[in-house]
């Protein structure tokens, strides 16, 4: 269950940096190890840029969840552009229509214990990442 | 925001990177890095990573770029002090940076540009 | 039968809180007659009362067969609280489940007095509340299983980060003899170990020992791979070495390469490469006599 939330917007590089720092600085809160915190936020990175590069920009929703003991964070990050019409195409290493890697959605997904996608062409993408403690 | 610091050590160029990057505080980065090496007629470059808490694809490419490009000036160029969280991340996310010098901190990533420009010199001598 | 929002359950407790929350009280107080130690009969107290404060309002707006539904959210929370609290403060899971289950005989003994002239509504409020309380107990038992299972699991890692020593060999040699079954957790704390060592003692090489480890699968291929490419961004240089015979030829059944990666058959021929690598030589000497 989400024990607190939080929205901020995802529309500039500035804001990515925002988001970025308040997760961690709730996951040091939480006491996650350091790998775990800069697991996620790289991850958070990643996608955070696809959604403004790609998606002409959008929001972070920001949760800490309590379940059984355990704490955890989830990111939701989303964003109304033209969406991924091949998700698992896209998820492949290595593979960019832009001039990356193509290793920001594959690679986010390694870094993560939860990664969920949703994208439709025509409806933007949301993201889903949590981890535990 | 302010300029990333560069401190010239003697044919070396030693730049230390800060915590948290922003993407327009990289792609200056390389603007300078570019000049100085010309000007000051660089012969090594240390970008120092100790203090950076993430790597993500954007700033590993521009890693990557910047050491290409030192590389054309005709430097060396070495990434020292990544920390273990760092690299497993990064190698986790598929950079493996497998054609860049690496070291452990600014004196072995010094000793290491000694060697690379004193081989680089005895190369020279025996070619003339 | 009576239809769920017409139970007169939360009105009843409401009227008789005083009574009801004493004689639970005392019901508790019995049952953990033995463990005084572990919780104060106040402390109890505060428990029992915010309970009872969160149970009424979901009863008077939620149904009173489906604990799953948002009305019965903020107890759930507080039984997730409470049972995950006893599972750290060593409770067992019956003295656990007693918090609920306890509560019945007050809430039973006052539906009597209420309803006694109307047996058949009596019959079944008594059912209602039956299910209710034990769903609520089952629900404690869980949280306090899985609770469990959870301080296992945090222990399971203190202790993998205990059996991993790594060694220096020699000034700028690091070496960590790994003995026993490699698992994903396991191999994920050997590199995080492995890894803040050479930070801290800046060593140029280190050695990765599986002389002991009786099976490699390609995951635990891919992850010694990992760590030797971690090491690699670092500045240092893993290599690996005690590769079985059997392991090797698993390994290259499975298509497992170790690629660029230095392998050595043997500790000795490691730390002979370790040598050459830091440039150190070991002679013999010439005895005088
Ligand atoms: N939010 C999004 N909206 C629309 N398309 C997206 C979105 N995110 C990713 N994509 C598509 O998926 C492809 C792969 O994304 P990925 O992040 O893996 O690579 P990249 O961004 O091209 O490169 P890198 O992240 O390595 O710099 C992108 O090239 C793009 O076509
Ligand atoms: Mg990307």
């Amino acid at each position: 269950m989400s024990v607190s939330s939080k929205v901020l917007p995802m529309r500039t590089e500035e804001d990515l940096m925002i988001v970025r720092q308040t997760v961690k600085a709730w996951m040091i809160e939480q006491e996650f190890s350091l790998l775990e915190q800069t697991k996620l936020v790289t991850a958070i990175s990643e996608i955070g840029r696809n959604a403004l590069v790609y998606g002409g920009g959008g929001s972070a929703l920001l949760e800490q969840l309590l379940e059984n003991c355990r704490v955890g964070i989830r990111v939701t990050i989303e964003d109304q552009g033209p969406g991924i019409a091949d998700i698992e195409q896209a998820l492949q290493d290595a593979y960019s229509t832009g001039n990356g890697l193509g290793f920001g959605l594959s690679g986010a997904k390694r870094l993560v214990m939860d990664f969920d996608i949703c994208s439709k062409p025509g409806q933007g993408t949301r993201i889903k990442m949590t981890v535990w403690n | 925001m302010n300029p990333i610091p560069l401190f010239h050590i003697g044919d070396f160029l030693l730049v230390s990177i800060p915590e948290d990057l922003s993407d327009s505080m990289v792609t200056r980065l390389q603007d300078s890095l570019s000049r100085k090496v010309i000007k000051l007629q660089i012969k090594g470059v240390l970008l120092d990573l100790s203090s950076v808490t993430i790597v993500d694809s954007f700033i590993g490419r521009m890693l990557g770029n910047m050491a290409s490009i030192t590389a054309m000036l005709g430097a060396e160029a070495i990434i020292v002090g990544i920390q273990p969280a760092i690299a497993i991340t990064m190698i986790e996310l598929g950079l493996g940076l497998n054609n860049i010098k690496t070291a452990l901190n600014v004196d072995q990533g010094v000793i290491m540009l000694q060697i690379l420009a004193a081989d680089k010199a005895i190369d020279y001598v025996s070619k003339q | 039968m009576i239809i769920d929002n017409i139970s007169r359950i939360a009105d009843i407790i409401t009227r008789h809180q005083e009574s009801i929350l004493n004689d639970w009280l005392h019901e508790q107080l019995v049952a953990l007659s033995a463990r005084q130690d572990l919780i104060s009969e106040s402390n109890l107290r505060l428990q029992s009362t915010e309970l009872l404060s969160l149970f009424v309002p979901a009863c008077n707006t939620g149904s009173l067969s489906d604990i799953t539904q948002p009305e019965w959210a903020f107890v759930l929370d507080f039984l997730n609280k409470i049972s995950s609290s006893r599972a750290i403060l060593g409770f067992s899971p019956s003295e656990t489940a007693t918090f609920i289950f306890s509560l019945k005989q007050p809430l039973f003994d006052c539906l009597r007095q209420e309803l006694n002239s109307d047996a058949e509504v009596l019959v079944d409020e008594l059912w209602i509340a039956t299910v209710l309380l034990d769903k609520l107990g089952l629900y404690t038992t869980e949280v306090f299983q899985k609770s469990r299972e959870e301080i296992i699991r945090r222990q399971q890692r203190d202790m993998l980060e205990l059996s991993t020593p790594v060694v220096k060999l020699w000034d700028g040699i690091l070496a960590v003899p790994l003995i026993g079954t490699l698992d994903s957790i396991r191999t994920q704390v050997v590199m995080e170990t492995l890894l803040q060592s050479i930070v801290d003692t800046g060593s140029h090489i280190a050695i990765l020992d599986i002389t002991g480890v009786p099976i490699v699968d390609t995951m635990i291929a891919q992850n010694l791979l990992k760590t030797v490419a971690a090491a690699r961004l670092m500045g240092s240089e893993c290599i690996i070495c005690g590769i079985r015979p059997q392991i090797a030829q698993t390994m290259v059944h499975l298509g497992v390469a170790f690629g660029d990666v230095v392998t050595k058959a043997t500790l000795s021929d490691a730390l002979a490469y370790a040598f050459r690598r830091i440039n150190r030589a070991v002679i013999q000497q010439v005895a005088h006599d």
